[in-house]
């Protein structure tokens, strides 16, 4: 009998797992999501609520990939090692189109008239999907805006619900000033005050929160049109080329 | 003729409707800002009913193209745009407006009664009376956009839309294929 010899060798360094991105590797480690891993490898997958510094949610859908024939939301899927996920696909495209379209006859997007246009991650997502027209009825909600801050307004005609500021002003400003709140349609953000309106809620202007709202409906007041046509960040790029913003 | 033109001979012009419902003009105005290619075009297309024209309806043979901009505010514009849908070949919603009801869709929620006293009926106002006279037309609850109330193929995004895309419209149109707008002629403000 022998003892089996033990190798002092080094052993050879573990490859990362990957899986298949339409057709191309992506390399993960464990404990990442689709996205997370997409992102890392600069693979652009168009997303509204998702963002890097926060844990996903899942409530957009436009980040949705098919594997094996069904539909996920790359945010909340875990990367596993072999894994062959679609996301550039005719059916997709389309699929996420109607989503961001959904979004635009929730509420009321004026971007002709609206601060964030040109800054603003829902039309530079329609932008990239190359959404023509809303195609649905439009809801045409009626909020009041909440201007009763000194510095901070909100207009809920324009949330889209990614509870980014949520997540915002927990997580970074530790203060917890905003929710969401209502069931189905009637879904609102809710401030949390006394009268639940912005000026006697603990936010700041200087919040997180109040920077992170991917479209016009949680701004700060007086910075409006400051930066001239052309120069938006989406004026002359599209969104999948600006991975830092989002 | 510019590069850009067609360089066949169309056996027959490209016949074009226009009309604004709802809107401010403004994208009739970005139209025109084709410019002196609007020279060159004019040698392929015809305009039927217009503010261009003194045509009063759309000629009932039907004309290749309707562009139309503004929402729908009265019952006026609907039964303009029913005329339209019905003597156009491909109809165009053309600007914010027509595409989602535009700023005026701002009275959206606001019941039309508060909103006509507000106008008409306000303070400092010489005989203030709501205009009652049946030649009116009355107004609709809400601003729609077109293609709530009927079919619209095509849409050209914008307030207003850029000239370049107006004319990418019409050199397709006179090519026989598929308008492509390029994204920076197809935005939404």
């Amino acid at each position: 009998m022998t003892t089996p010899e033990v190798s002092s060798a080094t052993p050879p360094l573990a490859k990362p797992d990957t899986f298949l991105l339409d057709g191309r590797a992506i390399p993960f480690t464990p404990g990442q999501t689709l996205m997370q891993a997409a992102q890392a490898a600069g693979v652009y997958i168009p997303h509204l609520c998702h963002h890097a510094d926060f844990d996903p949610i899942g409530s957009c859908k436009v980040c949705s990939v098919r594997i094996q024939g069904r539909t996920v939301a790359s945010c909340t899927m875990p990367a596993r090692a072999g894994l062959v996920v679609e996301s550039e696909t005719p059916e997709l495209h389309h699929d996420r189109q109607r989503l961001t379209q959904m979004l635009f006859v929730e509420g009321n997007h004026h971007c002709p008239f609206c601060e964030k246009s040109g800054a603003c991650h829902l039309q530079a997502v329609a932008y990239h999907l190359d959404m023509q027209d809303t195609h649905f009825v439009h809801t045409a909600p009626h909020h009041e805006v909440d201007a009763t801050h000194p510095d901070v307004w909100l207009d809920r005609s324009r949330c889209i619900l990614c509870e980014l500021c949520v997540r915002a002003s927990r997580e970074v400003d530790g203060k917890d000033v905003f929710a969401i709140g209502g069931r189905g349609a009637h879904t609102t953000l809710l401030v949390n005050s006394p009268s639940g309106q912005l000026h006697d809620s603990d936010v700041a202007v200087t919040d997180r929160a109040v920077h992170i709202c991917p479209v016009g409906a949680l701004m700060p007041k007086r910075q409006g049109f400051v930066i001239p046509i052309g120069q938006r960040p989406y004026d002359a790029a599209d969104i999948a080329q600006r991975p830092e913003d989002s | 003729m510019s590069a850009d033109a067609p360089n066949h001979t169309p056996t027959k012009k490209l016949r074009i409707a226009t009309c604004s419902l709802a809107g401010c003009f403004g994208c009739h105005m970005s139209f025109l800002d084709v410019d002196e290619a609007l020279a060159d075009l004019i040698e392929h297309i015809e305009f039927d009913r217009s503010p261009f024209t003194d045509i009063k309806h759309v000629s009932e043979g039907g004309v290749d193209i309707g562009l139309i901009e503004g929402g729908l505010c009265n019952k006026e514009n609907v039964e303009v745009l029913r005329e339209f849908r019905a003597r156009c070949t491909t109809l165009v919603a053309v600007g914010a407006c027509a595409m989602y009801g535009g700023v005026p869709a701002l009275r959206n929620g606001i019941p039309v009664s508060e909103l006509v006293a507000e106008a008409y009926l306000g303070d400092d106002l010489h005989n203030p009376q709501i205009p009652s006279d049946p030649e009116l037309p009355p107004l609709l609850n809400k601003v729609l956009p077109l293609h709530e109330v009927v079919p619209i193929d095509v849409t050209l995004a914008g307030c207003p839309p850029p000239a370049a895309a107006f004319r990418e419209l019409i050199l397709a149109a006179l090519a026989e294929r598929a308008a492509v707008i390029p994204r920076p002629d197809r935005h939404f403000d």
